[in-house]
């Protein structure tokens, strides 16, 4: 299921040519970790004058990167790093965007454009203006990046310093093949995180992933595990072949529970305790859909869904609260816990057909602001991921017009793949997402509906 | 060589099984491999023994297809356990599954080996069919011969009704009759009751339902092939309900003047497997496995039903005596009763022999009966009626659940919990095993 029919059609000479005849979409191939294992795609030029500009251009040297004041002369340009944090009004802007404008045709396959501003809501009217309009220009130009780029921003709080981990982090996972899925989306660093190893950030962490046994829950263990996490694997006890041997794969613990049942909470508590467990993550990934039109919604198809999705989340997230302050002995929460929700592009724009679904993962987007509220006196805090169109078993049932439809539209013109939701989930597990709170990444190429 | 051999204590330290499905259910078509492989994959992953090396693993199945030559061999090839951990295939009809945890807990206990996993596995969806003698005697015949004329000659002898397979009987091949029909003499001669024994199937369902709302089989079973629990189990059911069943076995049989034995009260042919975690204490605490349950001892017991002296599935009623006489104790001292139910007047056939003093004086030799048992000590998380009984991987189960439970009950009361099972077969013979938990 790596990549969908079409796509692999015109990445064929003759494909090629007809798509390109016909006026068709020509999806690139993305590289995701294994295409790509260098963190920044070189020659890399930053952009900006102020000092902070001046921080992002050192930090890139420290990684290696071949990095550029200007793009000029480049033949070819990997990653442009735009630093506009001391725009003060919107006739700034030009000044430090417009160099790029020469140098898009130069970007290379795969190429990041990022950009590092301060968000807006300062009460200076052209301050908020210029650091508005750099939404407006990310957004825009994702649409217009080629060939598998991507354009995206993080944006800074005012009392963080952008050599904060945080920042760092958050930079890096947008500069790194494993946002290769993340198009035309903001970061919100609103504190400054703490630093982790680059090469296994998990080292040394546990956590727990429900809905583990397949799809985008199986590549997110496989993701957690590849970047050090130990791991406590849970799904329904119907699935529990499947999560046993993925469990044997990665030696990982694995937890038979139904996340609806009453007592599922005091179940896992149990069970963690039973075993000396504390931990560090949490993702809630165990997510089902009843499709079907509101006029035919009936509480069999209602209820299941809003159960699992939202509801189960919540009461766990309760029960594992409850079960002592995290980092204390008695808990089953480490230290700095981390805890990731999967939401749904359904839920941000809506999707017809999809109102039980999109209410629970609407649900997620909102959760996440107050589950972080819990977690920040523990250091702890609470994200979401908004995959969109990803290529799994669940989006293979789609009939097939309506799923053709569905995974191009989008700036990268293809659906991702569930490394790619599990990517986003094990960065915003890592400590230098401390920073992001209550934060809504979507993963989903751009789609064009919705923010 | 050491000098002398010091015996050493086995423990049981957890089990898994698949949940077990109904012939033709959703196991339908998956092999005795696939299933067995199923179980031990679980066991492994619930214990983390990936890349670990064991003593054995001895298993089998009782119906076993003849390709299935290292059945346990295979399958524990197809885990993570260690390739170098050997493997042993046992048969002993029914008691099968308890049979292997008695040879690799003695093998234990002789200090031959520090760890093992004792497992069973059988599907009556899967089993195996044959072909004729005639048929096999003439398939030789074609392969021995040198030259095509004489093949083609051993093949001419071929006739219609020679190509018809012969399915497995399940029959006594000594008697004709089926289980269910010797059972159904059996329950007649002791005048066990329709009512009786519908509330003893009652008591297994609604005893299993419990246990799985209240967790206690969360990790004793994986799911597999998407069932999650037991298919067998009826967490609604009812008496109205199995009063309602009509009599499959005895309806025919003189012998049998009220036939009382429906599909209700009757264990249904299963499909199935389950594996059991064996070791020593020290093997245990390196990896930071509790032990459960120490294995005490076990005795074997057959009958003579051939000649109508017992019946079929009676043997334990002899075994159970002889164990608790080698340890000097009596039933009443037994904290916990697994009693197999191959059918539910099967189990409380053999509780009325031993509350039978004539029984106890004629054919054990004792001067009084063994008395009764209290009911809530019995089969405290339901059995086979419920469950279902695949038959090789049944020992398993009870052993592992068992364990489980003496365990907990002995960190709950503070006292050593002791535990019996009793498995019955085919053939007229029956294993019993002692288990012992202090909690610790």
């Amino acid at each position: 299921m790596s990549t969908d029919t079409y796509s692999r059609l015109v990445r064929t000479a003759p494909g090629a040519m007809i798509a390109r005849r016909l006026g068709l979409p020509r999806p690139e191939r993305l590289l995701r970790r294994e295409d790509r294992p260098q963190p920044v795609l070189d020659p890399v030029v930053v952009l900006g004058r102020s000092s902070g500009a001046g921080t992002i251009a050192r930090l890139l040297l420290d990684w290696g990167a071949d990095v550029h004041r200007r793009p000029d002369d480049l033949q070819k340009i990997g990653t442009v790093v735009a630093v506009l944090d001391e725009v003060t009004h919107p006739g700034e802007l030009g000044e430090i965007l417009l160099p790029l404008a020469g140098a898009m045709r130069s970007l290379r396959p795969g190429a990041r454009v990022v950009t590092i501003s301060r968000p807006a809501g300062t009460q200076d009217a052209a301050r908020d203006a210029a650091r508005g309009g750099v939404e407006g220009f990310v957004r825009s130009l994702a649409h217009e990046m080629r060939r598998g780029g991507t354009a995206n921003g993080i944006l800074v709080a005012d009392e963080v310093p952008l050599d904060a981990p945080a920042v760092v982090g958050a930079l890096r996972f947008l500069l790194s093949a494993r946002s290769a899925f993340v198009d035309g989306q903001f970061l919100h660093v609103d504190a400054a995180g703490t630093e982790s190893a680059h090469d296994r950030p998990l080292s040394g962490r546990t956590a727990l992933v429900t809905g583990a046994a397949r799809g985008i829950g199986a590549a997110i263990a496989r993701t957690l595990h590849a970047d050090g996490a130990r791991l406590v694997l849970l799904d329904v006890p119907a699935a529990g072949t499947e999560l046993a041997r993925l469990a044997n794969d990665l030696r990982a613990v694995p937890l038979q529970l139904d996340v609806t049942a009453a007592d599922a909470g005091d179940r896992l508590v149990t069970a963690l305790r039973q075993r000396g467990l504390q931990l560090d993550v949490v993702v809630h990934n165990a997510g089902i859909t009843r499709d079907k039109l509101f006029a035919n919604m009936t509480p069999e198809r209602w209820d299941p869904v809003i159960g699992v999705n939202i509801a189960a989340p919540l009461a766990l997230h309760r029960a594992l609260l409850e079960a002592g302050a995290p980092g204390t002995a008695e808990a089953v929460l480490g230290e700095r816990p981390r805890v990731v929700c999967l939401a749904s592009t359904s839920g941000i724009a809506g999707n017809r057909g999809q109102t039980n679904y999109a209410a629970s993962k609407a649900g997620m987007v909102a959760v996440v602001r107050s589950m972080a509220q819990d977690l920040a006196p523990f250091g702890g805090t609470a994200n979401a991921v908004a995959p969109g169109f990803i290529e799994t078993d669940m989006t293979a049932r789609i009939p097939a017009v309506q799923r053709e439809i569905a995974r191009r539209v989008n700036s990268l013109q293809q659906g991702g793949l569930p490394v790619d939701v599990a990517e986003t989930v094990a960065f915003l597990a890592s400590d230098p997402a401390g920073g992001l709170r209550g934060d809504t990444v979507r993963v989903c190429g751009q789609n064009i509906v919705g923010k | 060589m050491p000098e002398t051999l010091t015996v050493r204590d086995a423990y049981v330290l957890g089990g898994n099984r698949i949940p077990f499905a109904r012939l033709g259910g959703p196991y339908a078509g998956i092999s005795n491999q696939d299933m067995l492989t199923a179980a031990l994959e679980g066991l492994v992953a619930r214990f983390g023994l990936q890349g670990e090396r064991l003593g054995e693993v001895a298993g089998g199945a009782v119906l076993k297809l003849a390709g299935d030559l290292n059945l346990t061999r295979e399958s524990a090839l197809g885990t993570p356990l260690d390739p170098r951990t050997p493997a042993i295939d046992l048969s002993k009809a029914c008691t099968t599954g308890l049979e292997t945890v008695l040879h690799v807990s003695n093998r234990i206990r002789l200090g031959q080996i520090d760890s093992a996993i004792a497992c069973g596995v059988d599907s009556a969806s899967d089993s195996p069919i044959e072909v004729t003698p005639r048929l096999r005697r003439i398939l030789h015949r074609v392969s021995a011969a040198k030259r095509p004329a004489d093949r083609l000659r051993a093949l001419a002898a071929l006739r219609p009704g020679d190509l018809a397979p012969v399915p497995p009987r399940n029959a006594e091949p000594r008697t004709g009759m089926s289980m269910g029909e010797h059972q159904a003499v059996t329950t007649a001669q002791w005048g066990i009751t329709r009512q009786a024994q519908d509330e003893l199937a009652l008591a297994s369902h609604r005893n299993l339902a419990a246990s799985y709302a209240s967790g206690f089989q969360d990790d004793l079973v994986t799911g597999y092939r998407g069932l999650g629990r037991d298919q067998n189990l009826r967490a609604d059911s009812s008496l109205e309900k199995l009063a309602g069943l009509k009599p499959v076995f005895g309806t025919s049989n003189p012998a049998v003047a009220e036939p009382t034995m429906t599909a209700g009260n009757s264990t249904p042919l299963s499909d199935g497997a389950s594996a059991v975690l064996l070791g020593t204490r020290e093997w245990a605490a390196e990896r930071g496995l509790t032990p459960l349950a120490r294995v005490v001892d076990a005795r074997t017991a057959a009958v003579d039903f051939a000649h109508g002296e017992e019946g079929l599935l009676m043997a334990p009623a002899y075994a159970v005596p002889e164990l608790l006489d080698a340890h000097g104790l009596g039933l009443q001292d037994l904290d916990l009763l697994e009693i197999h139910e191959a059918f539910a007047s099967t189990v409380l056939a053999t509780l009325a022999a031993w509350e039978s003093e004539e029984f106890c004086r004629t054919r054990l030799g004792r001067d009084r009966a063994l008395g009764a048992i209290d009911r809530d000590r019995l089969n405290v998380h339901g059995s086979s009626l419920a469950a279902g009984h695949p038959f090789a991987a049944t020992g398993g189960r009870i052993v592992a659940a068992l364990a489980k439970e003496l365990h907990r009950r002995a960190r709950e009361t503070g006292r050593t919990q002791r535990g019996l099972v009793s498995v019955c077969a085919a053939g007229g013979q029956g294993t019993v095993a002692l288990l012992e938990s202090d909690g610790k």
